[in-house]
């Protein structure tokens, strides 16, 4: 190394931090009491929105992610594209069962999509 | 955003041998072992992730036994250890925080006190287990079958499967946390780490964090899904 570079290490603010947990704790307290009230299929959705906003929270500033290079980044997203294609792909195959077996007299077991009603 | 920015020389990363011979400059050493540990993570992500598409294409097939069997968890305890966690997930964040400021004060304090949540962590979660065996709630092993719901005991002992391969899984995952807490701690107490050397710390930092997200889907997955009374 001819010039002298110097490198930038992110240190985060106590304030910053400190904020982020207060938020998780919230979410965790508006998630529970949520629970408690019944709207049907739309109780998993906010769940796991909250859930989702908690992550990304963690990941964002908690782990940093914020100020790696854009390669870590495209990593991250990676990593949840690829749960993405597993979860995909396996639902599209325990949903499309029933289509399949529908007509089958040995299929009226349990363990298959043909079960369920 | 307004964080403090401070130089780390990387004279002084080079005297003091953290700076490793195949590596350009002290920053490219740590991008390269940021996104190592990020490939690492990754692979945990896609772990985890197979258990939580088979815990979705059963609770999809059995809806109304998994909200029915969902009553047996322990909200409070789940919420409570949800809590600690998160408080051990700011602790670590401040250690790292500390390292970087060359702060083996507030290292140590904060090491220890991310391990005391950890282990609280894990005394309740061991408190559940047991309230689980003697509630006859563990499938295969000891199993009573005394439900609310009798006609849903079949389906409701593979919720009880699912619950116990994950949050063990992530117990487990716990545990290895702790023992690498526990050498972070002893390589503090040596006095190693220091804002030109404190990769182990972030590092260690980044896979507890993901321990946590972890549990932040586990928590509203296991224990609350249940129709309420």
């Amino acid at each position: 190394m001819t010039t002298h570079t110097t490198h930038i290490v992110h240190i985060p603010k106590v304030s910053t931090l400190v904020l982020v947990w207060l938020a998780l704790m919230c979410a965790t307290g508006l998630t529970t009491a949520v629970s408690y009230v019944e709207l049907g299929w739309f109780n998993i959705v906010i769940a796991l929105l909250i859930a989702v906003t908690k992550a990304s929270l963690v990941v964002w500033i908690f782990m940093g992610v914020r100020h790696t290079t854009n390669l870590t980044k495209l990593f991250v997203v990676a990593g949840l594209v690829w749960l993405g294609i597993l979860i995909l792909i396996t639902f599209s195959d325990y949903s499309t069962r029933s289509w399949v077996y529908q007509a089958q007299p040995w299929s009226h077991g349990p363990g298959n999509g043909a079960a369920t009603k | 955003m307004a964080d403090t920015l401070v130089p780390a020389g990387e004279d002084a990363a080079v005297k003091e041998k953290h700076l490793r011979h195949h590596f350009a400059t002290a920053e490219q050493q740590m991008d390269a072992a940021t996104l190592g540990m990020w490939t690492f993570l990754i692979t945990e992500v896609l772990f985890f992730g197979g258990m939580f598409a088979s815990y979705a294409v059963y609770r999809n097939i059995y809806l109304d036994a998994f909200a029915s069997t969902s009553q047996y968890m322990n909200v409070v305890l789940g919420g409570t250890n949800t809590a600690v966690l998160i408080c051990s997930s700011l602790t670590m964040a401040l250690a790292v925080r500390a390292a970087q400021l060359s702060n083996r004060k507030h290292l140590t304090l904060f090491l220890i006190l991310t391990m005391i949540f950890g282990t609280v962590f894990l005394v309740i979660k061991g408190f559940e287990y047991h309230s689980k065996w003697v509630e006859g709630l563990v499938p295969g092993i000891h199993w009573s079958g005394y439900l609310e719901h009798p006609e849903f005991a079949h389906h409701a002992q593979i919720l009880f499967s699912l619950y116990f391969y994950m949050t063990g899984m992530h117990a487990l995952h716990m545990v290895v946390g702790l023992g690498l807490l526990s050498y972070l701690l002893i390589q503090a107490r040596r006095n190693i780490f220091k804002a030109t050397y404190f990769a182990p710390v972030e590092m260690i930092g980044l896979y507890w964090h993901f321990v946590d997200i972890v549990w932040i889907f586990l928590f509203p997955l296991l224990y609350l899904i249940g129709h309420r009374r």
